[in-house]
């Protein structure tokens, strides 16, 4: 495998990441179900959380390794995956295939089995609160779930896909307690009959703040131990920096670029450990918080860019050493990777409109070429202003075949934000995580809760609402599709079934996100996100600035096409009629070749800049936009979409029968708003074409895969070539772009091989991942992928 | 009014500058040896048949209206004498081992399949490419009006071209193309007429007044070793056009990528023994041009 790094340090911090292996950290579960037991009763719930943070910082072990330069680690040593029973109690069965399972697997030793045996099952295995969740959900709801209609994001990590704003590189913990205690002062028993809720709420965001300090002075104290211990003069020199930086951060703001980096990342592993909430807690916009560190420091001398470039790279590891919290069931299904999704975003601009590339953000593309490691996302964001030098730069990289950096339009980004109600400064402060996902960084709570299987609901059409793979009625009575006269009758029952299923997603998100505001407070993710302190409210339960949920559609080329063929086919040149159609999906197309042949072959297929397409998939998309977007959510804001899928469009044609399109059964349906494979057979121009027709600032984020044989972007023309697709898909207010550049031929062959291949990485869905740790079908689907390419 | 084309092809990155759209006409008065389009060469539309891909289902021979499908060897050969390229047996071909060589295309849609790119034209100072088969040798007046609707566009216009043709309607079209892709394949007519069936006498004759009217003209060699990269034809293309106004010389190495195409229109290969010049003589020759300062390129 191949080592990279910048230098000694880099590459030895790297190899330990990646040769560390995945493995469960019960010390976080067991110190918090003592911290559970001691307070549990005796205070309120928001204070029980932030008292249990508290224990958990004061008696957690620390971990220095050797060389490095930023300090923390989510468990006890790199790779470690802390669990939350408090939210989802594994069972020993669970603990076991986590242990033995092929691929994204977590090592469990037999203590941690002991623990998990005696001291966490019988306390949590009732109170859980997913076991709350499951008593509170519907009949409807549990059967639409297990039948794969959709997905619940809740069930096994808390709300996330939050991001760091700028306020802990401008003030301390020390500050934010200050403004806390203020708040406190300021409460209004009289006249606010919440008054009480928020003292509760504003008491744990103390406890918090102290909980923080505590643990980094604890890693002071430790540093200065082990460089008392050191007998090289330089790492004692920089074992005693580390201690002197964690005297300052995060109790203060930083000085200094350096402390800058440790303050983000303290706040990285409380944010990770109070709960599990998806996405990690990326830094967003690093390259903005960062340049005004860097050019203090490099003006008064103490930093140059060997320097700065050195200490990226080791916040790059540190990312790198947190796998993502373990899932087990569809929750696994849905998300199957190590990355935690942390996604950077450099480039875009800057608050005040104007170009935001700076010194920084170029460093930050030397790192993620450098680097080459899942984790983080590195992407970039494309606007207007943008330079072409940083543009190619970042083309330049990405041509290399890993998959990042994605890039991202700033514009699109700005306006969608724009369109959901966010100021124009926080717009622009804003950026894209998690996968593709839009937000308002440092303002927002923008809750992912589940991807929503929009094939499967064509399926259930055809059969009158009837679910032949789990064999129940699902759906709504809507009519025998024999008996439609005309495609409009067909589309008018379709849009019955999305309306019925669209509504028993938001009952159950209600619910859900009711029981957390109840149960499972984050009080120190509430003292980062702007809003929360002023309010007094749980980032849980409302108090962000902004507060959005999104519904995520899967398989819109899946479902563009079926719904083509059936209007194609069926209505308007009466090839063979529905009967027929249905036979020949219940025999999964077997002895219905000819059939197979007219609706693969011989019907216009989105991807190609046709109309006749293309216009079924806008018809799709608005009457989805339509159902779910501005509706309200029980936190005070409303409800939007994103058209992304990590893993799901796996899972979700894993639950379905083969489709009208030509797809076989339980095969993948299309991912993100990518064509079907091997449906696009124009050219890459003409994808973007057909995905420019949806009104993508409607969104909050779509994702577009596209591959490239290597000859395509190979030399100058190549990469200009590259560059000026984006561009053009940019102007036409595309949200999200990136690149597989990989010979099939290579990834044939490392589905045959994959110890020749262990540090060969793809692009999956809105993230890469290390092609071995794919499941058998997604790697096919990678590989069956159409290839673009130019003759 | 309609034209057959051979086929529209979008994200089009070697035929002139920037991301374009080529138009393939079908038809050309040569037949290069080393043709890598031989479907183009014909100005009718033809079943191209692809073996590899038959399974012996026999819907072509039952569907075909001509009924003049007969088996031979196990295959279904297309019956050239009778077929009309209806393309039913295309229609019914679900192994995809039968493919149909070109389409009527009217004006307006092809137009169409050109705007669609536009943005793309913008974007990376790209274009529309008439190519062929040979652009120059067909319907001029359906040329014309494509051209003028570009023109009126703004969209950027090459003509890839052999030069076979009258110099009247390279005059024609000239206010409406930006460059000229214009191919020089031998400097020797007789060596030419071997290699293509044609001389070249018309061709450099056209070449030079073309250059007199001040086209842009963009110049392009395919090169075989052996066959025509030999200093004495490399010096001899140079010199032609050493005082002309050329923009580029594009130095284009053989490739053998068209060859599987031959049989599918039960066509015979020539090319079997052509091979691309290594990468050292291909420097070379480039070397020749450059020593009369002659702007070259290897590669589109």
């Amino acid at each position: 495998m191949e080592n990279r790094g910048m230098n000694e340090r880099i590459k030895s911090l790297r190899k330990q990441s990646v040769e560390a292996v995945p493995h469960i950290y019960i010390e976080r579960a067991k110190l918090i179900t003592d911290a559970y037991k001691m307070y549990e009763g005796t205070v309120s719930v928001p204070e029980l959380r932030a008292l249990a943070f508290k224990h958990f910082m004061e008696n957690r072990s620390l971990c220095i390794n050797d060389h490095e330069l930023i300090v923390g680690e989510k468990g006890d040593s790199p790779q470690a995956a802390p669990t939350f029973p408090e939210l989802c109690c594994h069972t020993l069965e669970d603990m076991h295939v986590m242990d033995s399972r092929d691929i994204i697997f977590f090592k469990v030793n037999d203590n941690d089995r002991k623990i998990q045996e005696e001291e966490i099952i019988p306390f949590w295995e009732k109170r859980a609160l997913r076991s709350k969740m499951l008593n509170n959900l519907g009949e409807e709801w549990k059967k639409c779930y297990g039948a794969g209609i959709f997905t619940e994001f809740m069930e096994q990590r808390g709300p996330g896909h939050t991001v760091g704003g700028e306020v802990f590189y401008r003030k301390g913990f020390l500050d934010l307690k200050a403004e806390v205690e203020t708040q406190i002062n300021a409460l209004d028993f009289i006249n606010d009959k919440e008054a009480l809720r928020r003292k509760q709420e504003l008491e744990a965001m103390k406890i918090c703040c102290d909980a923080i300090i505590i643990y980094a002075e604890r890693y002071a104290k430790y540093a200065k131990e082990l460089a008392e211990k050191e007998s090289d003069p330089v790492r004692k020199a920089e074992l005693l920096q580390i201690a002197q930086n964690c005297l300052v951060v995060p109790a203060h703001a930083p000085e200094t670029y350096y402390q800058a980096l440790q303050m983000y990342w303290f706040v990285h592993i409380g944010v990770t450990t109070e709960l599990n909430p998806w996405d990690a807690f990326s830094p967003g916009r690093l390259d903005q918080h960062l340049y005004p560190f860097y050019k203090n420091d490099t003006a008064k001398g103490i930093l140059d860019d060997t320097k700065a470039l050195e200490l990226l790279e080791c916040l790059w590891v540190k990312f790198n050493n947190q796998p993502a919290p373990p899932k087990v069931g569809i929750t696994l299904k849905e998300s199957s990777t190590y990355t935690d999704f942390a996604n950077i975003n450099t480039g875009g601009i800057a608050p005040d409109g104007s170009d935001g590339v700076n010194e920084v953000s170029y460093l930050i593309l030397d790192c993620m070429d450098e680097m080459r490691l899942l984790q983080p996302s590195s992407n970039v964001q494309i606007s207007k202003k943008t330079p072409q030098k940083f543009l190619k730069r970042a083309c330049e990289i990405s041509r290399r075949g890993w998959g990042q950096p994605a890039f991202y339009n700033t514009e699109s980004i700005v306006q969608e934000l724009l369109n959901a109600g966010k100021t124009l400064e926080d717009a622009r402060r804003g950026g894209t995580s998690g996968c593709v996902e839009t937000g308002a960084f440092g303002n927002e709570a923008y809750i992912l809760t589940g991807y929503l299987n929009l094939p499967k609901i064509v399926e259930l059409t055809i059969y009158n609402g009837f679910d032949k793979v789990s064999n129940q009625q699902l759906g709504p009575k809507t009519g025998d599709a024999k008996d439609f006269k005309t495609y409009g009758e067909f589309f008018e029952a379709y849009k019955k079934q999305v309306e019925y299923f669209v509504n028993i997603k938001i009952e159950g998100n209600n619910i859900i996100e009711k029981i957390y505001a109840e149960y499972m407070p984050v009080p120190f993710l509430s003292l980062v996100t702007n809003g929360c302190i002023k309010s007094g409210k749980d980032y849980n339960a409302g108090g962000a600035k902004y507060n959005t949920n999104y519904i995520q559609g899967v398989g819109i080329g899946t479902i563009t096409d079926s719904l083509a063929a059936i209007k194609y086919n069926v209505f308007d040149n009466k090839k063979f009629s529905m009967e027929e159609l249905q036979k020949a999906l219940d025999a999964n197309f077997e002895g219905y070749e000819e059939i197979h042949h007219l609706v693969t072959n011989k019907t216009p297929k989105y991807g190609n800049d046709d109309d006749y397409a293309d216009d079924i998939m806008k018809s799709v998309f608005d009457l989805y936009r339509g159902m779910v977007v501005g509706r309200p959510n029980v936190k005070g804001g409303k409800y939007g979409i994103n058209m992304l899928p990590t893993t799901c469009h796996v899972y979700f044609g894993e639950v379905m029968m083969a489709s009208p399109n030509g797809r076989k059964a339980h095969l993948p349906v299309s991912e993100g708003i990518s064509p079907e494979k091997g449906a696009d057979v124009k050219g890459p121009t003409a994808v973007i074409k057909s995905c420019s027709k949806m009104d993508h600032l409607a969104t909050g984020g779509t994702l577009l895969n596209q591959k490239f044989t290597p000859s395509v972007v190979e030399g100058d023309l190549g990469l200009e070539n590259m560059a000026n697709l984006i561009r053009a898909y940019f102007n036409m207010d595309g949200h999200h772009i990136q690149f597989n550049v990989i010979d099939r031929k290579v990834l044939i062959d490392a589905q045959k091989y994959p110890e020749n291949y262990k540090d060969l990485i793809v692009r999956v869905a809105g993230y890469s991942d290390h092609f071995h740790n794919l499941s058998k079908v997604l790697q096919d689907e990678i590989i069956g992928r159409t290839e673009q390419s130019f003759s | 009014m309609e034209h057959l084309l051979l086929d529209i092809q979008k994200y089009s990155i070697h035929n002139g500058e920037g991301i374009r759209t080529t138009i393939f006409f079908k038809g050309c008065p040569l037949k290069c040896k080393w043709c890598h389009n031989p479907e183009s060469q014909s100005y009718r539309a033809e079943i191209m048949y692809n073996k590899e891909k038959c399974v012996s289902c026999m819907r072509c021979l039952m569907k075909c209206p001509q009924k003049g499908i007969v088996e031979k060897d196990g295959f279904y050969p297309v019956p050239r004498d009778k077929c009309d390229a209806c393309a039913t047996c295309v229609d019914f071909c679900i192994y995809g081992a039968r493919e149909k060589a070109g389409r009527l295309y009217s004006v307006d849609e092809v137009i169409k399949e050109i705007e669609k790119d536009k943005m793309f034209y913008e974007q990376s100072n790209g274009g529309v490419t008439l190519s062929g088969g040979e652009v120059m040798t067909q319907d001029i007046n359906f040329i014309l009006q494509i051209l003028k609707r570009c023109d009126r566009m703004g969209y950027n216009v090459n003509i890839d071209t052999c030069g076979y043709s009258s110099f009247e309607r390279f005059e024609k079209i000239l206010p409406y193309v930006d460059t000229f892709l214009y191919d020089i394949k031998h400097i020797d007519p007789d060596k030419h007429r071997l290699l293509t069936g044609k001389d070249n006498v018309l061709i450099l004759d056209n070449l030079k007044k073309l250059n007199d009217k001040n086209g842009k003209i963009h110049i392009r060699i395919p090169v075989i070793e052996g066959v025509n990269s030999d200093d004495e034809n490399i010096n001899g293309i140079a010199d032609f056009i050493k005082d002309m106004n050329i923009t580029m010389v594009s130095l284009l190495p053989y490739h053998a990528i068209g060859q599987g195409k031959y049989d599918r229109i039960d066509m015979e290969y020539e090319g079997t023994d052509f091979s691309a010049p290594g990468e050292e003589r291909m420097l070379e020759i480039k070397n020749i041009f450059e020593r009369k300062n002659i702007p070259v390129k290897i590669g589109g």
